[in-house]
């Protein structure tokens, strides 16, 4: 290990430190199974918006977005527009209702609403499905991180990450890891706006050399890799549909909003949520269009994902470049860390309640949440360190598409029709998990045929949520006489404000 | 009391008669169409940058304030009209809940 690591490690370990430091503080607040889950439902807008910032800018966010920029140009833009967007969908469509619904997790929401027991497995199941398809590119992209900040060897960045992860969320659960998760967003974005405006004042004293933003397809906002013509069309509306859609169908963040005091403070939360995902997300660009300019050698050594961790080095010598360089390594490994945290904590939600809560009997909630932690981090690290190269955006696109179709079409039609029922759902997240879950699955194998079939495989949102949603409703209404006899006082719960107390069991 | 006129306009929507269904149905359509419409400047604006840009792909030359269009657009002016459309919808579903609240007779959200 040579100097130029040292400032990346120093950031590694600080942020290792701070993160357990913030979660054993939050510990004191952190007594009761319900403060392990849902943070006893008393977290208020502002630190909730926070940690869900904090929670969903994710390794993709904070590297990914840029290097994809760099290579693809304006039409990777719709990662991050996609991303903030969804947030406003889920506003829009699902935010009250489901706090009102007063279920703990997905799963516990289509039980509710359904009264089926099957729904609730299959649901579990996709929940854990979904929840490890995120987490393992989070490994990968630690593994990457550490391997270009210090040097490491790539098995490193995971096993930290996952250590360090599964000791917050063991320890404080939901309520200590909220705290961690908003103070991870300021990190998050103060390491990536400070190197910034540097490196914009370091550019200004260059003279402003051109920006080379325009100029042929780096400005066209439409998928131009996937072919010409309709397949780049295809490919961008395929993608706008998976991200504005799988947002709300995502685990760790539909969890969080459970921990609002209520339908109104949840919908304040995400209003909140969508300025600090804004904020964030108008600095890579920043970081793509200096690239163009001073980042010509990452490019060509294909580097282009560690661009953020490169740039400071490339355009600042000495201790300059050394202080950035730790602060976006610092701002990476934050990324990492609450990402991972989130979904290890909605994974074992559902784990703990659907399978070790069994296991270890009635008396130890608390043990069970923990057993079910370290089962949610182990597989998906386990596999993490066999598998390589899974590639951390594809992974992440496919993850978004098997969301929207799936839970999309469930909390949607769930939420706003009454004539829902068990066996249609079934038939919905039967049809959309198969669908966009078996394209994922062949994709993530490796196999990827050119033309149209290539693009329906690795951009199914386009297909499998149109179908999720007609099978859904189909089905339900082939099997109408199924509704459940509660679907209308359930409706009146998820629509009226809590002040009113409509058919609300006292929780 | 003003109590008591609550608890039996409430027990109308939760139970099944006439007069609750009507209630119900009027804050579910109003609440629906609210997020549709919402959905819909999405669609309409958002939706057709894709198009717009596939038929006319010149315009991506195009420069404002110094930065070519579509990243100007997508990469800065989408966050601040999202973020709009957002405040707006809150203030509109806070008062279609208020108007369902006292319509029912409660004297919900007084905050």
């Amino acid at each position: 290990m040579d100097a130029a690591a040292v400032p990346g490690l120093v950031a590694v370990v600080l942020v290792s430190l701070v993160t357990l430091a913030i979660g054993t503080w939050g510990l004191r607040f952190s007594r009761t199974t319900s403060d392990f889950f849902v943070a006893s439902r008393t977290v208020r807008p502002r630190l909730n918006a926070s940690a869900i910032g904090g929670e969903y800018l994710s390794a993709a966010s904070f590297l990914g977005i840029a290097g994809l920029l760099l290579i693809g140009g304006a039409d990777m833009l719709w990662y991050p527009v996609g991303w903030t967007a969804g947030y406003l969908v889920l506003l829009v469509l699902v935010a009250a209702p489901l706090r009102r619904s007063g279920a703990y997790t997905l799963p516990d929401f289509a039980e509710a609403r359904l009264g089926s027991r099957t729904v609730r497995a299959a649901c579990s199941l996709l929940v854990v499905g979904v929840g490890w398809l995120y987490l393992l590119p989070q490994f990968e992209g630690a593994g990457i991180t550490l391997r270009a900040a210090i040097g490491a060897p790539a098995w490193v960045g995971p096993v930290v990450v996952g250590a360090v992860v599964l000791a917050n969320v063991t320890s404080g659960g939901m309520r200590s890891i909220t705290f961690v998760q908003a103070f991870q967003y300021w990190l998050k974005l103060t390491a990536l706006l400070i190197p910034a405006a540097v490196l914009l004042a370091v550019w200004w004293g260059d003279g402003r050399p051109s920006t080379g933003l325009g100029g042929g397809d780096w400005s066209v906002p439409v998928a131009g890799h996937a072919g010409d013509g309709g397949l780049g069309l295809y490919a961008t509306y395929s993608l706008i549909i998976a991200l504005f859609l799988g947002t709300m169908g995502l685990p760790h963040v539909v969890v969080r909003f459970y921990t609002n005091p209520d339908g109104r403070a949840a919908r304040r939360t995400t209003v909140v949520v969508l300025g600090f995902l804004g904020l964030f997300y108008l600095l890579p660009p920043v970081y793509a269009a200096l690239g163009r300019i001073y980042g010509d050698r990452i490019v060509e050594s294909g580097r282009s994902d560690v661009l953020v961790l490169e740039l400071p080095r490339v355009m600042l010598e000495g201790v300059g470049g050394d202080v950035l360089t730790g602060l976006v390594t610092a701002g990476a490994f934050a990324a990492f860390l609450s990402t991972s945290s989130g979904l290890a904590i909605a994974v074992a939600g559902v784990l703990t309640q659907d399978v070790t809560t069994r296991m270890v009997g009635d008396r130890g909630g608390v043990t069970a949440f923990r057993l079910a932690a370290v089962v949610a981090v182990v597989i998906p690290l386990v596999v993490a360190l066999m598998v390589r190269n899974v590639g951390v955006a594809q992974s992440v696109g496919l993850a978004f598409a098997v969301a929207a179709s799936t839970f999309c079409p469930l909390l949607v039609l769930g939420i706003w029709w009454r004539g829902l029922t068990d066996v249609g759902a079934l038939a919905g997240l039967a049809a959309g998990g198969v669908g966009a879950g078996g394209a994922a699955v062949v994709t993530l194998a490796g196999y990827a045929p050119g033309g149209w079939a290539g693009a329906l495989l690795g951009q199914p949102a386009a297909w499998s949520v149109p179908l999720a949603v007609v099978t859904m409703v189909a089905v339900s209404l082939l099997t109408a006489g199924r509704a459940p006899a509660h679907a209308r006082r359930f409706l009146v719960r998820l629509h009226t404000p809590e002040t009113m107390d409509a058919g609300r069991p006292s929780t | 009391m003003a109590t008591s006129r609550t608890a039996n306009r409430l027990g109308d929507v939760t139970e099944q008669t006439a007069l609750g269904d009507l209630y119900l149905r009027s804050l579910l359509t109003e609440q629906l169409r609210l997020a549709l419409r919402v959905i819909g400047v999405l669609v309409l604006t958002l939706g057709l940058v894709p198009l717009l840009f596939h038929l006319a792909p010149g315009l991506a030359d195009r420069r404002l304030l110094g930065l070519p269009l579509p990243w100007l657009a997508l990469g800065v002016l989408v966050y601040p009209f999202l973020l709009f459309l957002g405040w707006r919808y809150v203030r509109r579903a806070e008062r279609n809940e208020r108007v369902f609240a006292d319509l029912v007779g409660g004297h919900a959200d007084e905050d």
